[in-house]
């Protein structure tokens, strides 16, 4: 894996708003003084005409971006998603769900691999506060691939995406001239038959690895890549659930909220199996490099290994 | 101004007035005060100032309106529903199930061009509405009133400093300074004055008006739309439960719908009014 490109898909979510600008004309982009971290300044170095900083003000940006949407502009609001689902979380919910505007919120350095700044800015809760309000989409994408597509595909629908990108550069899964996005849709990544593993961002890859390591002890996973949070894909999980018996979640967020708790609630419908969330455990993160902060919460190929095993009693 | 539009203009605002009493005794619930504090201004801007037809609400060249203190909806209803947007019966059922009229203003009734509502958030949406007449090369302005207490939320003065940073002189925003908010007196509860030095602070133009003499709210508003460089405030002097006698100065009418008795005298005193000037 020596050969492996890595990118971070902030740096993809600054490239794709950079590159989509003359396509769409009505997309416009915000900041909250965060530009050179958000990566937005791709974007304002090309287009600064088009590229308005709001300060460190993220109530009052999400509001112009509303206002913005009600006049036919497609604002992206940009900030860390400690800020974007956080602090202003009530003008989300009021100002953009629930008149339900086209705005786009590109959230950054989502997740503890924001690293060495620590618990105040390592947002895992973010998922959890958005699939909360009513008609917002979710996207979390796994790679430079992925996250580039998903800017696209949250420019053609009309409606409110949270957009969910990470600090850290992780490896590109993904082959940008055959991969197709669809929103709303899961990805089955690797088929198998004795459990399926659903991760979403930066896990996806862990799960790869994981499924590697399991199949050469015997153990058929099947991995699934949970881009779209909301709207849940229920009818691929179920599907697996169905099939596989055992679900393991794999996200870099709270166990509390997010895509694994989504996960436990569609099966519990339909096909009531037992789902292993694998996330941050209802606990602060901490300082840190963030490739040690991971495999610190068992954000890792190697728990995932360990989970699957003991819960198949294996 | 001239004495017929004077009186014509005082005779909507009485009808809104009426409105915004039909309306909270009906529903059982609302915010008669502030409507009743508004509804001048409102009446001014709908029916002569702003650029507005009820027959193309989405317009895309129409001024916008954005009620920021969103509770005082009442007095926006009541005059949407006297330009033609919707049929005054709706008014008879705002806040009940079903009914098309929210207790906050919501995006989807006609004429009202954004939810607001929650404090602080409405000036914010009219600063992106502005910024987007500057980028489309639109010359339409842009409307919003605030409330006195409203303005101690933190998000106003976000939106203050981002309105005068991007020289929004498309962008009039009106503070309601009535001196009242729920607690009490705005200077007891946590005071927001001075709230003109406030404004002329943060780098806007700064207009005082009296809420209840309609020439001298065309004076401000004319003024308004001669300023270039930079955002307008209007702190409007206003008596909050004006036109209704035992409503006006009343802290408790802020949110309190009135019975059958007081909607009656309110009704009766609203009437007199009316006939008064069209004697």
């Amino acid at each position: 894996m020596a050969d492996v490109i890595k990118k971070a898909t902030r740096e993809s979510y600054g490239e794709a708003l950079r590159d989509l600008a003359d396509e769409y004309k009505d997309l416009v982009v915000l900041d909250a003084d965060l530009a050179a971290a958000t990566k937005t300044g791709i974007f304002k170095k090309a287009h600064p005409e088009r590229f308005f900083d709001c300060g460190i003000a993220e109530a009052n940006m999400m509001g112009v971006a509303a206002g913005l949407a009600t006049c036919g502009k497609i604002p992206f609001a940009s900030t860390f998603a400690m800020f974007a689902a956080g602090r202003a979380f009530e003008i989300v919910r009021n100002s953009i769900g629930y008149p339900h505007l086209n705005v786009k919120i590109g959230a950054t350095h989502a997740g503890i691999s924001v690293g060495e700044d620590g618990a105040t800015h390592q947002c895992n809760e973010d998922i959890a506060l958005m699939r909360t309000i009513p008609g917002m989409t979710i996207i979390n994408p796994c790679d430079d691939v992925e996250a580039k597509a998903a800017v696209r595909a949250a420019l053609d629908f009309n409606g409110p995406v949270y957009m969910r990108f990470g600090r850290l550069a992780v490896p590109v899964i993904n082959d940008a001239a055959t991969y197709k996005f669809e929103l709303g849709k899961g990805v089955v990544l690797r088929d198998g038959k004795d459990v399926t593993i659903a991760a979403t961002g930066l896990m996806v890859n862990e799960a790869l690895q994981a499924a590697e390591t399991l199949a050469a002890e015997g153990i058929s996973a099947r991995v699934v890549n949970i881009h779209t949070i909301k709207p849940l894909d229920k009818e691929l999980i179920c599907k697996c659930a169905k099939e596989t018996g055992l679900i393991v979640t794999a996200e870099e967020h709270s166990v509390i909220g997010g895509l694994g708790s989504a996960v436990a609630e569609a099966v519990t419908e339909c096909c009531p199996i037992k789902v292993v969330k694998i996330g941050v455990n209802d606990e602060f993160g901490h300082s840190g490099p963030a490739v040690d902060l991971l495999k610190e919460f068992g954000l890792s190929a190697e728990n995932i290994v360990k989970t699957v095993k003991t819960n198949l009693n294996k | 101004m001239d004495a017929n539009k004077r009186k014509e203009l005082q005779k909507l605002a009485c009808k809104v007035r009426m409105g915004v009493i039909e309306g909270t005794y009906n529903a059982k619930s609302g915010h008669p005060g502030g409507s009743l504090s508004i509804s001048d201004t409102l009446t001014y801007l709908y029916f002569d100032k702003m650029n507005v037809d009820a027959k193309n609400p989405e317009n895309e060249d129409r001024d916008r309106f954005v009620l920021s203190k969103g509770h005082t909806a009442p007095a926006l209803y009541s005059v949407l529903a006297l330009k033609g947007y919707f049929p005054e019966e709706e008014i008879k059922s705002l806040r009940h199930i079903g009914a098309l009229l929210q207790g906050h203003p919501c995006i989807h009734i006609p004429g009202v061009d954004m939810s607001s509502g929650s404090l602080g958030q409405g000036i914010s949406a009219a600063c992106g509405m502005a910024l987007a007449g500057k980028l489309n090369n639109k010359s339409y302005k842009v409307y919003t009133v605030l409330g006195d207490g409203e303005i101690e939320e933190g998000q106003v003065w976000e939106a203050s400093m981002f309105a005068a940073h991007y020289k929004l002189d498309n962008l009039v925003a009106v503070v309601d300074n009535n001196g009242l908010q729920i607690d009490g007196p705005v200077t007891e509860v946590c005071s927001p004055e001075p709230i003109t030095d406030k404004f002329a602070a943060f780098g806007w133009h700064v207009i005082t008006m009296d809420a209840h003499d309609f020439d001298d709210i065309e004076r401000a508003f004319s003024e308004a739309s001669n300023v270039t460089g930079k955002p307008v405030v209007i702190v409007q002097k206003s008596t909050k439960g004006k036109g209704v006698s035992f409503m006006e100065n009343q802290v408790g009418w802020h949110g309190t719908a009135p019975n059958k008795e007081q909607y009656e005298q309110a009704m009766a005193e609203l009437t007199a009014q009316l006939k008064e000037l069209e004697d």
